[in-house]
């Protein structure tokens, strides 16, 4: 007989099993829509593979992992994807997510599945490979993905592989009833994983309170070497953590996996999964999940698709919407509520709990701690929960890690006991997720400041660069006149630069000539504007034709380069017409000399140029800006944009107005300029 | 000597005091130099609980002049986006009062982020130029845009668009960024437990 | 109706504060019925006087306090101050006595620190020792027990308390005193020399301890506490007694048994000592506070001014709590060793 190790801590409260252990596994139907989260685990959300419109079969992968730590969705039942949008999902914060939408057609119709019954033929990476493409993730309830916990590190020994039947808060009957009625599913399960890691030794277990499961599992596993282990019921001896310490003694370390100690933990739920993934093809479009709680009549187990919306699941059982004003997904010790009955079923739901106020009252209000200790009495991790109370009221963040805040998984136990009823277990996962904020704030200011530092260390640098080719300049100038000094004695330095610069000039001359007349490249520019101007109308009227709402956009663009071209053929125009009233300027006047003479020409039309008149132009620029501005404020508007752009819009529109009124201030009052 | 002393016991006190300070002083004197701490300076420290988002609105420019100019005495009440923690964090560090934040240089807000509407970025770089994270890509006359996960949120980059193009969008709550909040002993059905009642909640229920 | 929005976990097991109190009240009931046999119904009037001030002074102090008097009333913790103090308090007491003992436990040692929960002095001991220091003559004018002397009766009893001047009582050493007093006898001839000894550790008193000893038990076996305060420190005051003990020699300090049954060894140790607010709270740290507490009590009996030592030593204790608290945190799951690691 094997020896059964104790955790410390724990606590017994009221099972409630055995009301939803009857009538077996029931079948929840198919629902007229199914929403399907991209997101159903831990790890970087599922990439959508269809479109809006897309007709899928049941098992038809409709997003793909996104990344190593992530799993694929697919399509649980046949029928239209009829939208990819943000929906409401099974989340504590109530917020919407990414979500694939599926209008089932009642037929049921199956992609074509692939299984394989001989899997030791296969390569190990293949056969993982298979267990991810499944969409396979811990079904448990933290939803880890359970080929990235399968992939051992290469020369990592699993010593024991653990089948986690435990099933130990309360109410949840959906693992129990699986090993009832499938335990052979589970065994094949559990074949396939045995041919993957190879572990010493393999181990299944379950808490006394389920005979049924233990007898059925026993003659399942029969002959083989797979032992079954039962030990006493206490809550959470479920946890990963906990039930590894049960079966082997052992602590999993602070911060690592159980594979640090050759463990590996699976659910049954996840390696029945995995069966049904490797032998018939089939990848995670369902699971058992029990419906309980006073507010359903007749509570159960129920074969659900992923993705049936919860209040279909529970019409299923006979929901009394007026008894109830919770709804708690997984169990009453760990599970959280839900904000809307509407939200779907994911592959981590295993189980829908909607109590009576008087199965599970409201939470009375918070008494004094005494520090009465039965907390830590309670708690299953070693910690002092009253103190880490007293600290997270305090927001003593240091002395919370000090106290090893971290190594809290949550399981509630504390505030089962707490006789002041203190939501201790909320104090922590506030806590908790402040710290985690914080680190990743210093963490983006500490980048931050490494920018700025990297930065200002460039610009400076810049600034040294250009210093110091200053100063070779000069120095290479300096030098340059003194060897002409010295080095040719008789030739004048002054004479000797005249002669550059003469060089210069020629080679200058030379090179113009060389160059294309300034009237092709004039010609040119028309051409190639024109050229612009047409794809431009062509996609305009293809945008046009199509309704799309990219047109006023297109039309803008059309209208700019026809601006263009005018401008371009006006200049073209006004060359001709300039090289016709003076053929004889165009070829030996100085190119230096005209630079100047257009320099001065510039100058003196400015300053001919009322100051006045140069308000007036500005001013003019302004209220075409504002105009323009104006324009898209009300196009936005008229088009429903979100609010911050119109916002936005509209303090810029405010801002030009300014402007416009202190430019014409300005044009009225001339002297004040 | 030995007479001198013994006659006259003041010079006996004074002699031993004066060996017995000097030995002491002696004493404390190597072990600060010996065991002296590499203590990180002070500025350094100061610079650390700095939000670090170089934004000016200090008077300074960036993160770490501010930080020298508190450790050479300057108030400590003048980063809005450090805002009250910031504050507080300092407090404690420099062992001062917590004093409200200088309504002179801005008020704290919610973080945000900048975003560059790109159909009406003109491509004239001014943004890039200001920014003091590096955290706008673009070149001339291209279309520029705002890596968001660098951006600190300054509004530096505001003033100098020509077109006004960049819009401050503040961060929103996420799946990601959800978390349940401290238990709130003054609202809902714990209310009862607003144990600290202050004359303003009073007023209120 | 919208969906209710709360943390897990959503189910609460049945204990509560208010349970908790009501348990202690419970297990007090057989020293209080032991007592009121040996020496009369003077701590039973104690007791109700107690009670009625400590429910007026908690009420006063809510309201002063604003907060909610009904809400708080209702967790029984004045009424447990009030009947551990009147248990410690000697019988026909007089009223004043009494009422100053409450105000200071309940005003200056509860909600001058915050209330429930925040004080870090046992309250009843806190006052137990104001009195004691206070009113030295009123607070070591023990009763003799019966078979001594004649007990008076309810009326003399209810005159003793409320009108102290017209009642003349009879007073009389406890063996703790004599034991403390006594520097020429063995203390086998002590014993044969002077009734309140009775048969192991006082006359009545013997019995009061043992009856606290079994109210205690009783709520060991509830589960309101663990076990390892009140043993570590009935286990240490006894090795110090067996230490000290040399065979009864007139300058032994009496038997472990003698301080195990006598004075307030186990109203200390299941009443007092287990006062979670005020004690160390991992379980390694109620071991270490016992035994402290335990040691502390034998040293200040024997050597110490007063002859009673529970409430200075627990008082002593209360001090290091939050100091043993530091150094005693528990290994947590995955953890090399426990304790606070610098």
């Amino acid at each position: 007989m094997r020896k059964i190790f104790d955790f410390h801590g724990g606590i017994h409260p009221p099972e409630n099993k055995r009301q939803s252990q009857q009538g077996g596994i029931r079948d929840a139907g198919i629902p007229p829509e199914l929403v399907l989260p991209l997101s159903q685990h831990i790890g970087a959300p599922a990439k959508p593979t269809v479109a809006v419109g897309d007709r899928v079969l049941k098992g038809q992968m409709i997003a793909e992992a996104n990344g190593f730590v992530s799993v694929p969705v697919h399509a649980p039942t046949s029928g239209t994807v009829s939208a990819i949008e943000d929906r409401l999902i099974a989340h504590p914060s109530g917020l919407p997510a990414p979500c694939i939408v599926i209008a089932s057609d009642g037929l049921d119709e199956w992609t074509e599945l692939a299984g394989i019954s001989d899997y030791r033929q296969l390569p190990k990476a293949d056969l993982l490979n298979r267990i991810r493409e499944a969409g396979i993730a811990g079904m448990g309830g933290a939803g880890f993905p359970t080929a990235v916990k399968l992939s051992t590190r290469p020369g990592s020994q699993v010593a024991t592989l653990i089948i986690n039947g435990t099933e130990c808060e309360p109410y949840i009957t959906a693992d129990d009833i699986l090993m009832r009625e499938r335990p052979g599913r589970i065994v094949e399960g559990v074949k396939i994983l045995q041919h993957l890691l190879a572990p010493g030794e393999t181990l299944i277990g379950i808490e006394d309170n389920k005979p049924e499961a233990i007898a059925a599992l026993r003659a399942a596993t029969a002959g083989s070497n797979i032992e079954i282990v039962v030990f006493p019921t206490k809550y959470p001896s479920g946890g990963e953590k906990q039930l590894i310490e049960i079966l082997t003694g052992k602590q999993v370390p602070s911060g690592g996996l159980p594979l640090d100690i050759g463990v590996i933990c699976q659910n049954v739920g996840s390696v029945a999964a995995i069966a049904d993934a490797v032998l018939l093809g089939q990848p995670l479009i369902s699971r058992i999940t029990t419906v309980t709680g006073e507010a359903v009549r007749e509570p159960g187990n129920f074969s659900v698709l992923l993705g049936t919306p919860m209040n279909y699941l529970l019409a299923r059982a006979g929901f009394q919407p007026d008894r109830n004003r919770r709804l708690v997904m997984g169990g009453p010790m760990m599970g959280f509520t839900v904000a809307d009955a509407g939200v779907p079923i994911v592959k981590t739901s295993n189980c829908l709990l909607a109590p009576s106020e008087a199965e599970l009252p409201s939470p009375p209000p918070a008494q004094a701690c005494i520090r009465c200790g039965m907390c830590e009495q309670a708690c299953p991790a070693s910690l002092l929960p009253q103190q880490m109370f007293w600290f997270a009221q305090a927001r003593e963040f240091e002395k919370l890690e000090q106290h090893k805040l971290f190594d809290c998984i949550e399981c509630g136990a504390c505030s089962w006991a707490c006789p002041s009823n203190i939501p201790l277990v909320q104090y922590y996962r506030a806590s908790k997720a402040e710290i985690l904020q914080l680190r990743r704030e210093h963490e983006k200011s500490e980048q931050a400041r490494l920018r700025f530092e990297a930065r200002q260390e460039r610009i400076e640098r810049d600034e040294a660069e250009k210093v110091a080719k200053r100063a070779a300049r000069k120095l290479a100038a300096e030098k340059r006149a003194q060897e002409a000094a010295t080095g040719g004695g008789e030739t004048d330095p002054i004479q000797a630069a005249i002669d550059r610069a003469r060089a210069k000039k020629a080679a200058q001359q030379a090179g113009d000539a060389a160059d294309t007349n300034p009237r092709d490249k004039l010609e040119k520019a028309v051409t190639s504007t024109r050229q612009r101007l047409e794809t431009a109308s062509a996609k305009l009227a293809q945008a046009e034709a199509e309704g799309s709402d990219l047109v006023a956009a297109l039309q803008t663009g059309v209208d700019k380069t026809r601006a263009r071209l005018e401008a371009a053929e006006q200049a073209l125009r006004d060359f001709t017409a300039a090289a016709e009233e003076a053929p004889l300027q165009e070829t030996p006047v100085d190119p230096a000399a005209a630079a100047i003479a257009r320099a001065i020409a510039a100058r003196a039309s400015e300053a001919a140029l009322d100051p006045a008149e140069k308000s007036r132009k500005q001013l003019a620029a302004l209220e075409q800006r504002l105009e323009k501005t104006r324009a898209r404020l009300a196009a936005s508007q008229g088009a429903g944009e979100e609010q911050k752009i119109i916002d936005a819009l509209e303090s810029s529109v405010s801002l030009l107005e300014e402007k416009v009124s202190a430019a014409k201030q300005q044009l009225n009052n001339p002297e004040g300029v | 000597m030995f007479e001198l002393i013994s006659q006259y016991p003041l010079i006996a006190a004074l002699l031993a005091l004066v060996s017995l300070g000097a030995v002491f002083g002696a004493v404390l004197g190597f072990a600060a130099v010996r065991f002296k701490t590499e203590g990180n300076p002070i500025a350094e420290q100061i610079n650390d609980l700095l939000p670090q988002t170089q934004c000016g609105q200090c008077g300074y420019p960036g993160c770490r002049p501010y930080a020298e100019a508190i450790a050479g005495g300057e108030a400590i009440n003048k980063c809005p986006p450090g805002g009250e923690a910031g504050i507080q964090a300092l407090a404690d560090l420099l062992d001062v009062e917590v004093i409200p934040l200088d309504e002179e240089h801005g008020e704290e807000k919610v973080k945000a982020v900048a975003f560059i509407r790109e159909d009406e970025c003109i491509g004239c770089t001014k943004c890039i130029q200001a920014c003091p994270v590096d955290a706008i890509l673009g070149a001339a006359k291209q279309m520029h845009t705002v890596i968001a996960s660098e951006c600190t949120g300054c509004d530096l980059c505001l003033e100098p668009c020509p077109v006004d193009c960049i819009d401050m969008i503040p961060q929103q709550e996420s799946l990601q960024t959800w978390h349940w909040p401290l238990p709130d002993p003054a609202s809902g059905e714990s209310r009862i437990i607003a144990t600290d009642a202050t004359p303003t909640q009073d007023r209120a229920a | 109706m919208a969906l209710m929005r709360v943390t897990s976990p959503h189910a609460h097991g049945p204990m509560s504060t208010s349970r908790v109190m009501q348990n202690v009240l419970l297990a007090t009931i057989p020293g209080i019925i032991a007592l009121s046999h040996f020496f009369g119904y003077g701590t039973l009037v104690n007791l109700a006087w107690a009670c009625i001030v400590a429910l007026a002074c908690e009420t006063l102090a809510l309201a002063l306090r604003r907060r909610p008097i009904g809400f708080y009333l209702k967790d029984c913790s004045a009424l447990v101050t009030a009947t551990l103090l009147a248990i410690a308090l000697p019988p026909y007491a007089p009223w004043w006595l009494i009422a100053v003992g409450i105000a200071c436990a309940i005003l200056l040692a509860k909600h001058l620190y915050g209330g429930l929960g925040y004080n870090p002095f046992n309250p009843a001991m806190a006052a137990y020792v104001i009195l004691l220091i206070s009113f030295p003559v009123q607070m070591t004018a023990w009763a003799p027990p019966r078979g001594l002397e004649q007990l008076p009766g309810l009326m003399a009893s209810l005159q003793a308390c409320f009108t102290p001047g017209a009642y003349d009582g009879v007073t009389m050493a406890t063996p703790l005193d004599l034991m403390k007093q006594n520097n020429s006898l063995l203390i086998a001839d002590l014993y044969a020399q002077t009734p309140q000894f009775g048969r192991w550790a006082g006359l009545g008193w013997e019995w009061v301890n043992l009856a606290f000893l079994a109210g205690g038990a009783w709520l060991l076996y509830k589960r309101i506490f663990s076990w390892h305060a009140p043993v570590a420190m009935l286990a240490s005051l006894s090795l110090f007694a067996a230490v000290f003990y040399d065979g009864g020699s007139s300058a032994s300090g009496g038997s472990p048994l003698f301080h195990l049954l006598s004075g307030a060894t186990m109203f200390g140790a299941f009443f007092i000592v287990t006062d979670p607010v005020t004690s160390a709270v991992s379980v390694r740290g109620r071991l270490v506070y016992g035994a402290m507490i335990g040691a502390l009590v034998y040293i200040i009996r024997v050597r110490g001014n007063y002859p009673d030592a529970v409430a200075f030593a627990v008082l002593i204790m209360n001090f290091a709590a939050p100091f043993i608290d530091n150094y005693t945190q528990p290994r947590t799951y995955g953890h090399q060793s426990g304790g606070s690691e610098k």
